[in-house]
């Protein structure tokens, strides 16, 4: 194998203690877009980079996950201790490992760099967010702190211009003048090895660093109140109950513009194009199917702008103590929550980022009802669904009745995350005893507008990007179900009862008829498979085709028409539990090594959806509503 | 969790598991007494210790979770850690 250094290319690696900001460095130094927030644990993978010094030598930059040590307790420290110590086989041995503490929490970071010592690389610590550490009274002297490490220091501010140009410019001088390597002495470090280390850092740290005189009482004095016992669960609450009426409520003048706008390029296609297959798969099949996915962006974005929002601040942690005590009573980890939430936006993401979890099952539990989670994915046919058939009145002189049913749905797929999880726990893995909860708080700090702004782009282009591939593909396919074949000459009644997607449709009624699903939906859910939204999209296209030249009306009002209360109530319960995308259970495939938890959580989603249409539809059914 | 009586005179020392919000002292020793954490006791010790939970720290309990007044948010020395009771009963305080 060559190494980089034998062609020039230098490779650096950042480590360091959770939340110290090595992604935000990372981004600031390759102009990278990763993930960055204000909780320990949002990279669980390597990222790779690169960029050029001041004096022209390329670097190859890797950011690993947060760790306390390198002992690798869980798959995102693994990957972090198998990086530094040389044991990936596709990726050098750092040049310079670049240790990032953050310079208001010294304690635990000079420990581990006093554990990084022993690997024998060189090794530069990186002092991050020196602002708010000056800003807080914190006198940290830096020559000091160097030669009592025995490893250089600077110090930068990754999320400001200009606040990594120190770092730079030592960068050149550094990486060669701390190159002297050694033989690795580094072994798993022992209890009386960690007591050791952790007081030799705070002597270091009381020779080197001042404290301040009055330190700073923000964090404390807001949690005085966020993480009161009963003023905590009131904001907690008024948070999520705030963020759901909000989807509704901002969303809806951006989403007629939209749909206005699809309608017209619709009838701009009908106008442009002769009668026959070509037009209706343009206005049909492609505009009237994908614009009805992507009107949805907004409200993903407002949700999304709550979440970007709270996650920088740092309430996120907060939110895990707050719920702690019920996450622990249906057997989650502690270290669950923030997978849990990140399954809000994907589940996807959130599967990934159980790697966090260090005992295997608590693991797979998490993995396991991640999905009951309400991702983003189901806001279109939720919403879909919700503005058709709930009124948009106001009840209780200030509540939206349409956010109240959508705060629902999250509430519900929430409860059964529990659910599921206690049953796993109690009647699966019963020998298996409740994991610490132990997790850091991190200080409050003002969310960046950049940050913020990156996080949206970031989510409405991987929107975008599924509406113009795999939502348009399953366009394609279902718009060519619902045309083919063409009705015999002569024949009665709409030309789709003739095609496919008919018969399709209705060959699954047998199945589908006791949660009172009717053929159009039968059929949506088959490309609904690939992607939750496509459903929506397949029912704009089916009912497009079958109202023919005259269907005016957006699909909702269609819907509307069609559907009974019970019968849209059903299709809602349905996609609270249905395990309709393909991407999330290949993750559950890689992530668990295995077809095993693949198909049972496919199976036991599948078997809760059909239960609780069954319950919703029959019940709604009782009470009039058919 | 059992509630196990405290003698606050056998060498001053109580376990941070049992102690109300607003409690200040120092940490006199880390000890796991039973494995009924999911880890066993040498590993619950080491990452307790790698929180920062070390001999002669500083510890304030500044926050309870709302049920059970669990999990308790603890400052020890600049940073600050949430931990369920259950495990604080393995750092003693005075």
């Amino acid at each position: 194998m060559t190494t980089a250094t034998d062609i020039g290319i230098w490779n650096f690696a950042l480590v360091g203690t959770p939340n110290s900001g090595k992604t935000a460095l990372f981004n600031a130094l390759t102009g990278g877009r990763q993930k960055v927030a204000n909780y320990p644990g949002v990279t669980v993978e390597r990222k790779a980079g690169a960029f050029t010094t001041p004096s022209g030598h390329r670097v190859n930059l890797v950011d690993l996950p947060g760790t306390y040590s390198l002992r690798g307790r869980s798959p995102d420290e693994e990957i972090t201790r198998d990086v530094v110590l040389g044991r990936v086989a596709d990726q050098a041995l750092p040049d310079l490992l670049l240790c990032v503490a953050d310079a208001t929490n010294l304690r635990v970071a000079i420990r581990l760099v006093i554990e990084l010592k022993k690997v024998g690389r060189p090794l530069l610590l990186v002092l991050n967010m020196i602002d708010i550490a000056r800003r807080r009274g914190i006198d940290i002297d830096l020559d000091k702190l160097s030669s009592e490490l025995g490893v250089p220091v600077v110090t930068s501010t990754a999320v400001r211009r200009g606040g990594t140009e120190e770092l730079l410019r030592r960068l050149d001088t550094l990486a060669v003048a701390a190159g002297k390597t050694a033989e690795s002495t580094w072994a798993p470090p022992t209890t009386s090895d960690l007591r050791a280390a952790q007081r030799e850092a705070d002597r270091v740290i009381k020779s080197a660093v001042g404290q301040p005189k009055h330190p700073d009482t923000v964090t404390g004095r807001v949690d005085a109140v966020l993480l009161n016992p009963v003023a905590g669960l009131v904001v907690l609450l008024c948070l999520l109950f705030v963020m759901f009426q909000a989807v509704f409520a901002w969303a809806k003048p951006i989403m007629d513009l939209i749909s206005a706008g699809f309608d017209a390029l619709g009838v701009l296609a009908h106008d442009a194009l002769p009668d026959g297959l070509l037009q209706s798969f343009v206005q049909n099949g492609v505009i009237s199917g994908v614009g009805s996915v992507i009107v949805f962006l907004p409200q993903i974005l407002i949700l999304f702008l709550f979440i970007l929002l709270l996650e920088d601040l740092g309430y996120m942690a907060r939110a895990a103590f707050l719920m702690d005590k019920i996450m622990g009573g249906a057997g989650l980890h502690g270290r669950a929550f923030i997978p849990l939430l990140s399954s809000f936006a994907c589940a996807i993401p959130g599967i990934m980022a159980t790697r966090v979890i260090d005992n295997k099952r608590d693991r797979l539990t998490t993995i396991l009802v991640a999905p009951l989670m309400t991702c983003s994915a189901r806001i279109p046919v939720y919403t879909l669904i919700i503005s058709a058939f709930i009124p948009d009145k106001t009840i209780w002189g200030f509540v939206g009745l349409q956010g109240l049913v959508m705060f629902g749905l999250y509430a519900i797929g929430i409860l059964s995350a529990l659910g599921v999880s206690f049953i796993a726990n109690h009647f699966f893995w019963r020998d298996n005893a409740t994991p610490p909860f132990m997790l850091e708080l991190p200080d409050y700090k003002m969310p960046r507008l950049k940050s913020i702004a990156l996080g949206l782009y970031t989510r409405a282009m991987i929107f975008l990007k599924r509406a113009g591939t795999t939502i348009f593909s399953m366009m394609v396919l279902i718009w060519f179900l619902a045309s083919f074949p063409r009705p015999p000459e002569g024949a009665e009644g709409p030309a789709i009862d003739y095609s496919l997607a008919a018969i399709i449709g209705k060959w699954l009624e047998p199945v589908l008829a006791p949660v009172g699903f009717n053929w159009q939906i039968n059929v949506a859910l088959i490309p609904g498979m690939a992607a939750r939204e496509v459903a929506v999209a397949s029912l704009g296209t089916v009912y497009a085709i079958e109202g023919g030249k005259e269907a005016a009306e957006q699909i909702g009002q269609t819907l509307a028409h069609q559907w009974s209360l019970a019968t849209a109530l059903a299709l809602l319960a349905w996609y609270i539990f249905a395990p309709q995308c393909a991407s999330t259970l290949a993750v559950i495939k890689r992530e668990t090594g295995g077809w095993r938890y693949m198909f049972i959580t496919f199976a036991y989603m599948l078997t809760l959806a059909y239960i609780a249409a069954f319950i919703t539809f029959h019940v709604a059914r009782a009470l009039g509503w058919g | 969790m059992s509630e196990r009586p405290v003698s606050l005179k056998a060498d001053q020392r109580t376990p941070l598991g049992l102690v109300a919000r607003g409690f200040r002292g120092h940490i006199q020793a880390i000890h796991v007494a039973e494995s009924a954490h999911g880890l066993s006791a040498a590993e619950l010790e080491q990452r307790l210790l790698e929180l920062g939970f070390v001999e002669g720290a500083e510890v304030e309990v500044l926050h309870e979770g709302p049920l059970g007044r669990d999990p308790i948010a603890v400052r020890v020395n600049d940073t600050t850690i949430a931990l369920r009771r259950r495990e604080a009963m393995a750092i003693l305080v005075s």
